[in-house]
C-alpha cells in the first residue's frame, strides 16, 4: 500500500469534548496501515499532553498514558505550538517526556516532542498529504 | 449568584461574557475545560480581582485531570463536588455558561 504523510492537529483539551481521545484513536488506526504520521498540539490541545495529569476524580479515563505508547508504533513526529505554550504559561518541562527508540541510532532513546514557531508549523504542514483537523 | 463556567478562554468568550454581567456578590465556579481559566496564563489578568477577593473557585477533580493542580493562578480556592453542592446552596440562584 502507498505511504502518505498524515498530520493530525490536536487543538482542544483531553476532557472538555470528545475531540482528543477521538484523534488519538485515528492516529493509532494510521499507524496501524504504516502511514507516515505527524501530530502537532496548538491552541488548547498543548494540555493533552501536560505531564501529571489524574483523572480519577471526574470518572474518566486517563488516556495521556496513551502517548507514551506512540513511539513503539513508530510515531515520533510530534509538534507542539511554541506560541501556544507561551500563552498558556507552559514550558517544554511541563510536558510528559515522550521518546522513541531509533533503530538507526542504535535504538537511542531519544525526545519525540519538538517545540516549533508558527512559521515553523506552516512548512511542516505544506509537505503534507493529508491534514486532520481535532 | 453562581456562575459555572465550563469552557477556556482560549477557545470561546463565555467568561468574558460571564464577567461582564457579573454582580458584586456573585463568585465563580471553573469546571471541566473551564478550570483552564484558572491556570496562571496570559488571560489571567481576567479574573485576578476576583480572585484576590475570594471569589474564584475551581472543581478539584477537574483541575488534576488536566495536569494542571501546581499551574493555578493566585487566590484560586478548590472545591470538590460537595463543595459545588454547599456553593449551590450558599448562593441560590446559579447561572451556567455553557
Amino acid at each position: 500500500m502507498a505511504t502518505k504523510k498524515f498530520m493530525y492537529l490536536n487543538r482542544r483539551s483531553s476532557f472538555g469534548t470528545v475531540y482528543a481521545i477521538e484523534s488519538l484513536e485515528v492516529v493509532l488506526i494510521a499507524a496501524a496501515f504504516e502511514q507516515d504520521v505527524s501530530l502537532a498540539f496548538m491552541d488548547d490541545g498543548v494540555y493533552q499532553i501536560v505531564e501529571g495529569q489524574n483523572s480519577d476524580g471526574i470518572g474518566m479515563k486517563n488516556f495521556s498514558k496513551t502517548f507514551h505508547a506512540l513511539g513503539d508504533y513508530d510515531i515520533n513526529k510530534l509538534y507542539v505550538s511554541k506560541e501556544s505554550l507561551e500563552e498558556r504559561g507552559l514550558t517544554e518541562s511541563d510536558l510528559m517526556p515522550l521518546v522513541y527508540e531509533d533503530e538507526d541510532d542504535d535504538w537511542a532513546e531519544k525526545p519525540s516532542i519538538k517545540i516549533v514557531t508558527n512559521d515553523e508549523l506552516t512548512a511542516i504542514m505544506s509537505e503534507q498529504d493529508v491534514c486532520l483537523s481535532f | 449568584m453562581l456562575h459555572t463556567v465550563n469552557k477556556s478562554s482560549f477557545e470561546r468568550n463565555s467568561l468574558q461574557t460571564c464577567l461582564n454581567t457579573i454582580d458584586d456578590s456573585s463568585v465563580i465556579l471553573f469546571i471541566e475545560d473551564g478550570v483552564i481559566n484558572a491556570a496562571n496564563n496570559t488571560k489571567s489578568s481576567m479574573i485576578a480581582d476576583l480572585a484576590t477577593q475570594g471569589r474564584v473557585f475551581a472543581l478539584q477533580g477537574d483541575v488534576e485531570a488536566r495536569g494542571i493542580s501546581s499551574k493555578l493562578a493566585d487566590n484560586i480556592k478548590l472545591v470538590d463536588y460537595a463543595g459545588f453542592v454547599d456553593l449551590v446552596v450558599k448562593h441560590g440562584t446559579a447561572v451556567s455558561w455553557v
